[in-house]
């Protein structure tokens, strides 16, 4: 059964979507707000092509908006990395970072899924993913090795984010590709990229858990979804 | 404190092959690098081009408004610089 899994990618690719596209119209240079909304846009491109065939295999009569409009926090299987807030664009950038790396290969690896449907998905959201991890890691890499400040800063959102890194790599039978077999990828791709840019990888490898099996979700994704499912629960005829 | 600004860079697009990169407009980046992936977000995102160059704007040497007069009026009166004087062999079809 395939759908659990399916709703866990397009969960997470919802999310990070809507999380960037807060920065709309507030990203710190012109350039970046539109290439920050690029990407939120690719993801949530993304999400309709999971949670479409979510739905269609599911049978049940729910529609793509349906699963991104009306389940609750706790129907959410997205990793808890992506329901964290934006904070600084610094903060933004190094999740996006470790999201891109973990994302990439998990879509390489379904690349080469059995099932037709899923290897489709996985190669055309390969090549935007492609980018937005080259992106990311120029930025990550920029800001570490720019100035004092930039440095400090992008440590400490390094610092912030590694405990849910670890969460990326669980796996169990609903995932559709052996997570725990991404990490020599990820980590090396990391590893390098922290190196150039002079940051150095926590020594702690604690793990926040309870994203992608829905048990406990940070408090921040209640409101995210309050704010993104607001209009279609107010207004359930709307359309746009 | 004045907010220090990134350098401007000027961007060229190639539509399709075989055509030659167009101007389209200019952004700001911290390099070379970081313009070209810019210049992709911001004036690609409909499929516009198949190569992107960039330039710094400050190496780019133009023309001076001022000698506008001195540049190009002396070409206005020069109309058998054009080739329309010639006749074109019917063979040739269109030019």
């Amino acid at each position: 059964m395939s759908v659990p899994g399916l709703i866990r990618l397009g969960d997470n690719t919802l999310v990070l979507g809507q999380r960037l596209s807060e920065w709309c119209g507030h990203a710190p240079a012109l350039e970046e707000d539109i290439a920050l909304a690029n990407m939120a846009l690719d993801l949530i491109g993304q999400t309709q092509l999971w949670l479409g065939l979510a739905a269609e295999r599911e049978g049940e009569g729910r529609s793509t908006d349906t699963l991104a409009y009306h389940r609750d926090a706790w129907d959410f299987r997205n990793l808890l990395l992506v329901e964290q807030p934006n904070r600084d664009f610094g903060v933004t950038m190094m999740r996006q970072f470790l999201f891109d790396s973990w994302h990439l290969a998990a879509l390489t690896a379904l690349c080469n899924h059995t099932d037709a449907d899923i290897s489709a998905i996985a190669q055309k959201s390969v090549k935007e993913v492609t980018y937005h991890r080259e992106r990311s890691t120029d930025t990550v890499i920029a800001l570490g090795d720019g100035t004092e400040h930039s440095h400090t800063r992008m440590q400490s959102a390094l610092d912030r984010l590694w405990p849910y890194v670890g969460e990326m790599f669980t796996t169990d039978e609903d995932d559709l590709t052996d997570m725990a077999a991404l990490r020599p990828a990820f980590d090396a791709h990391v590893t390098a990229a922290l190196a150039e840019a002079t940051l150095t990888r926590p020594g702690n490898d604690f793990a926040h858990q309870g994203g992608k099996t829905g048990a406990r979700h940070s408090e921040h994704l209640g409101h995210m979804l309050a704010t993104m499912q607001v209009l279609p629960r107010s207004y359930p005829d709307a359309s746009w | 404190m004045s907010k220090q600004e990134w350098p401007l860079y000027e961007v060229f697009i190639r539509g399709q092959h075989g055509l030659s990169h167009r101007h389209v407009g200019s952004l700001h980046a911290t390099d070379a690098e970081p313009a070209i992936q810019n210049a992709r977000d911001v004036y690609t995102r409909r499929k516009e081009g198949v190569s992107i160059w960039v330039v710094p704007a400050a190496a780019i040497t133009a023309s001076s408004p001022d000698d506008k007069g001195s540049l190009y009026d002396p070409a206005d009166d020069k109309v058998y610089r054009h080739p329309t004087f010639f006749d074109i062999p019917d063979d040739v079809g269109a030019m």
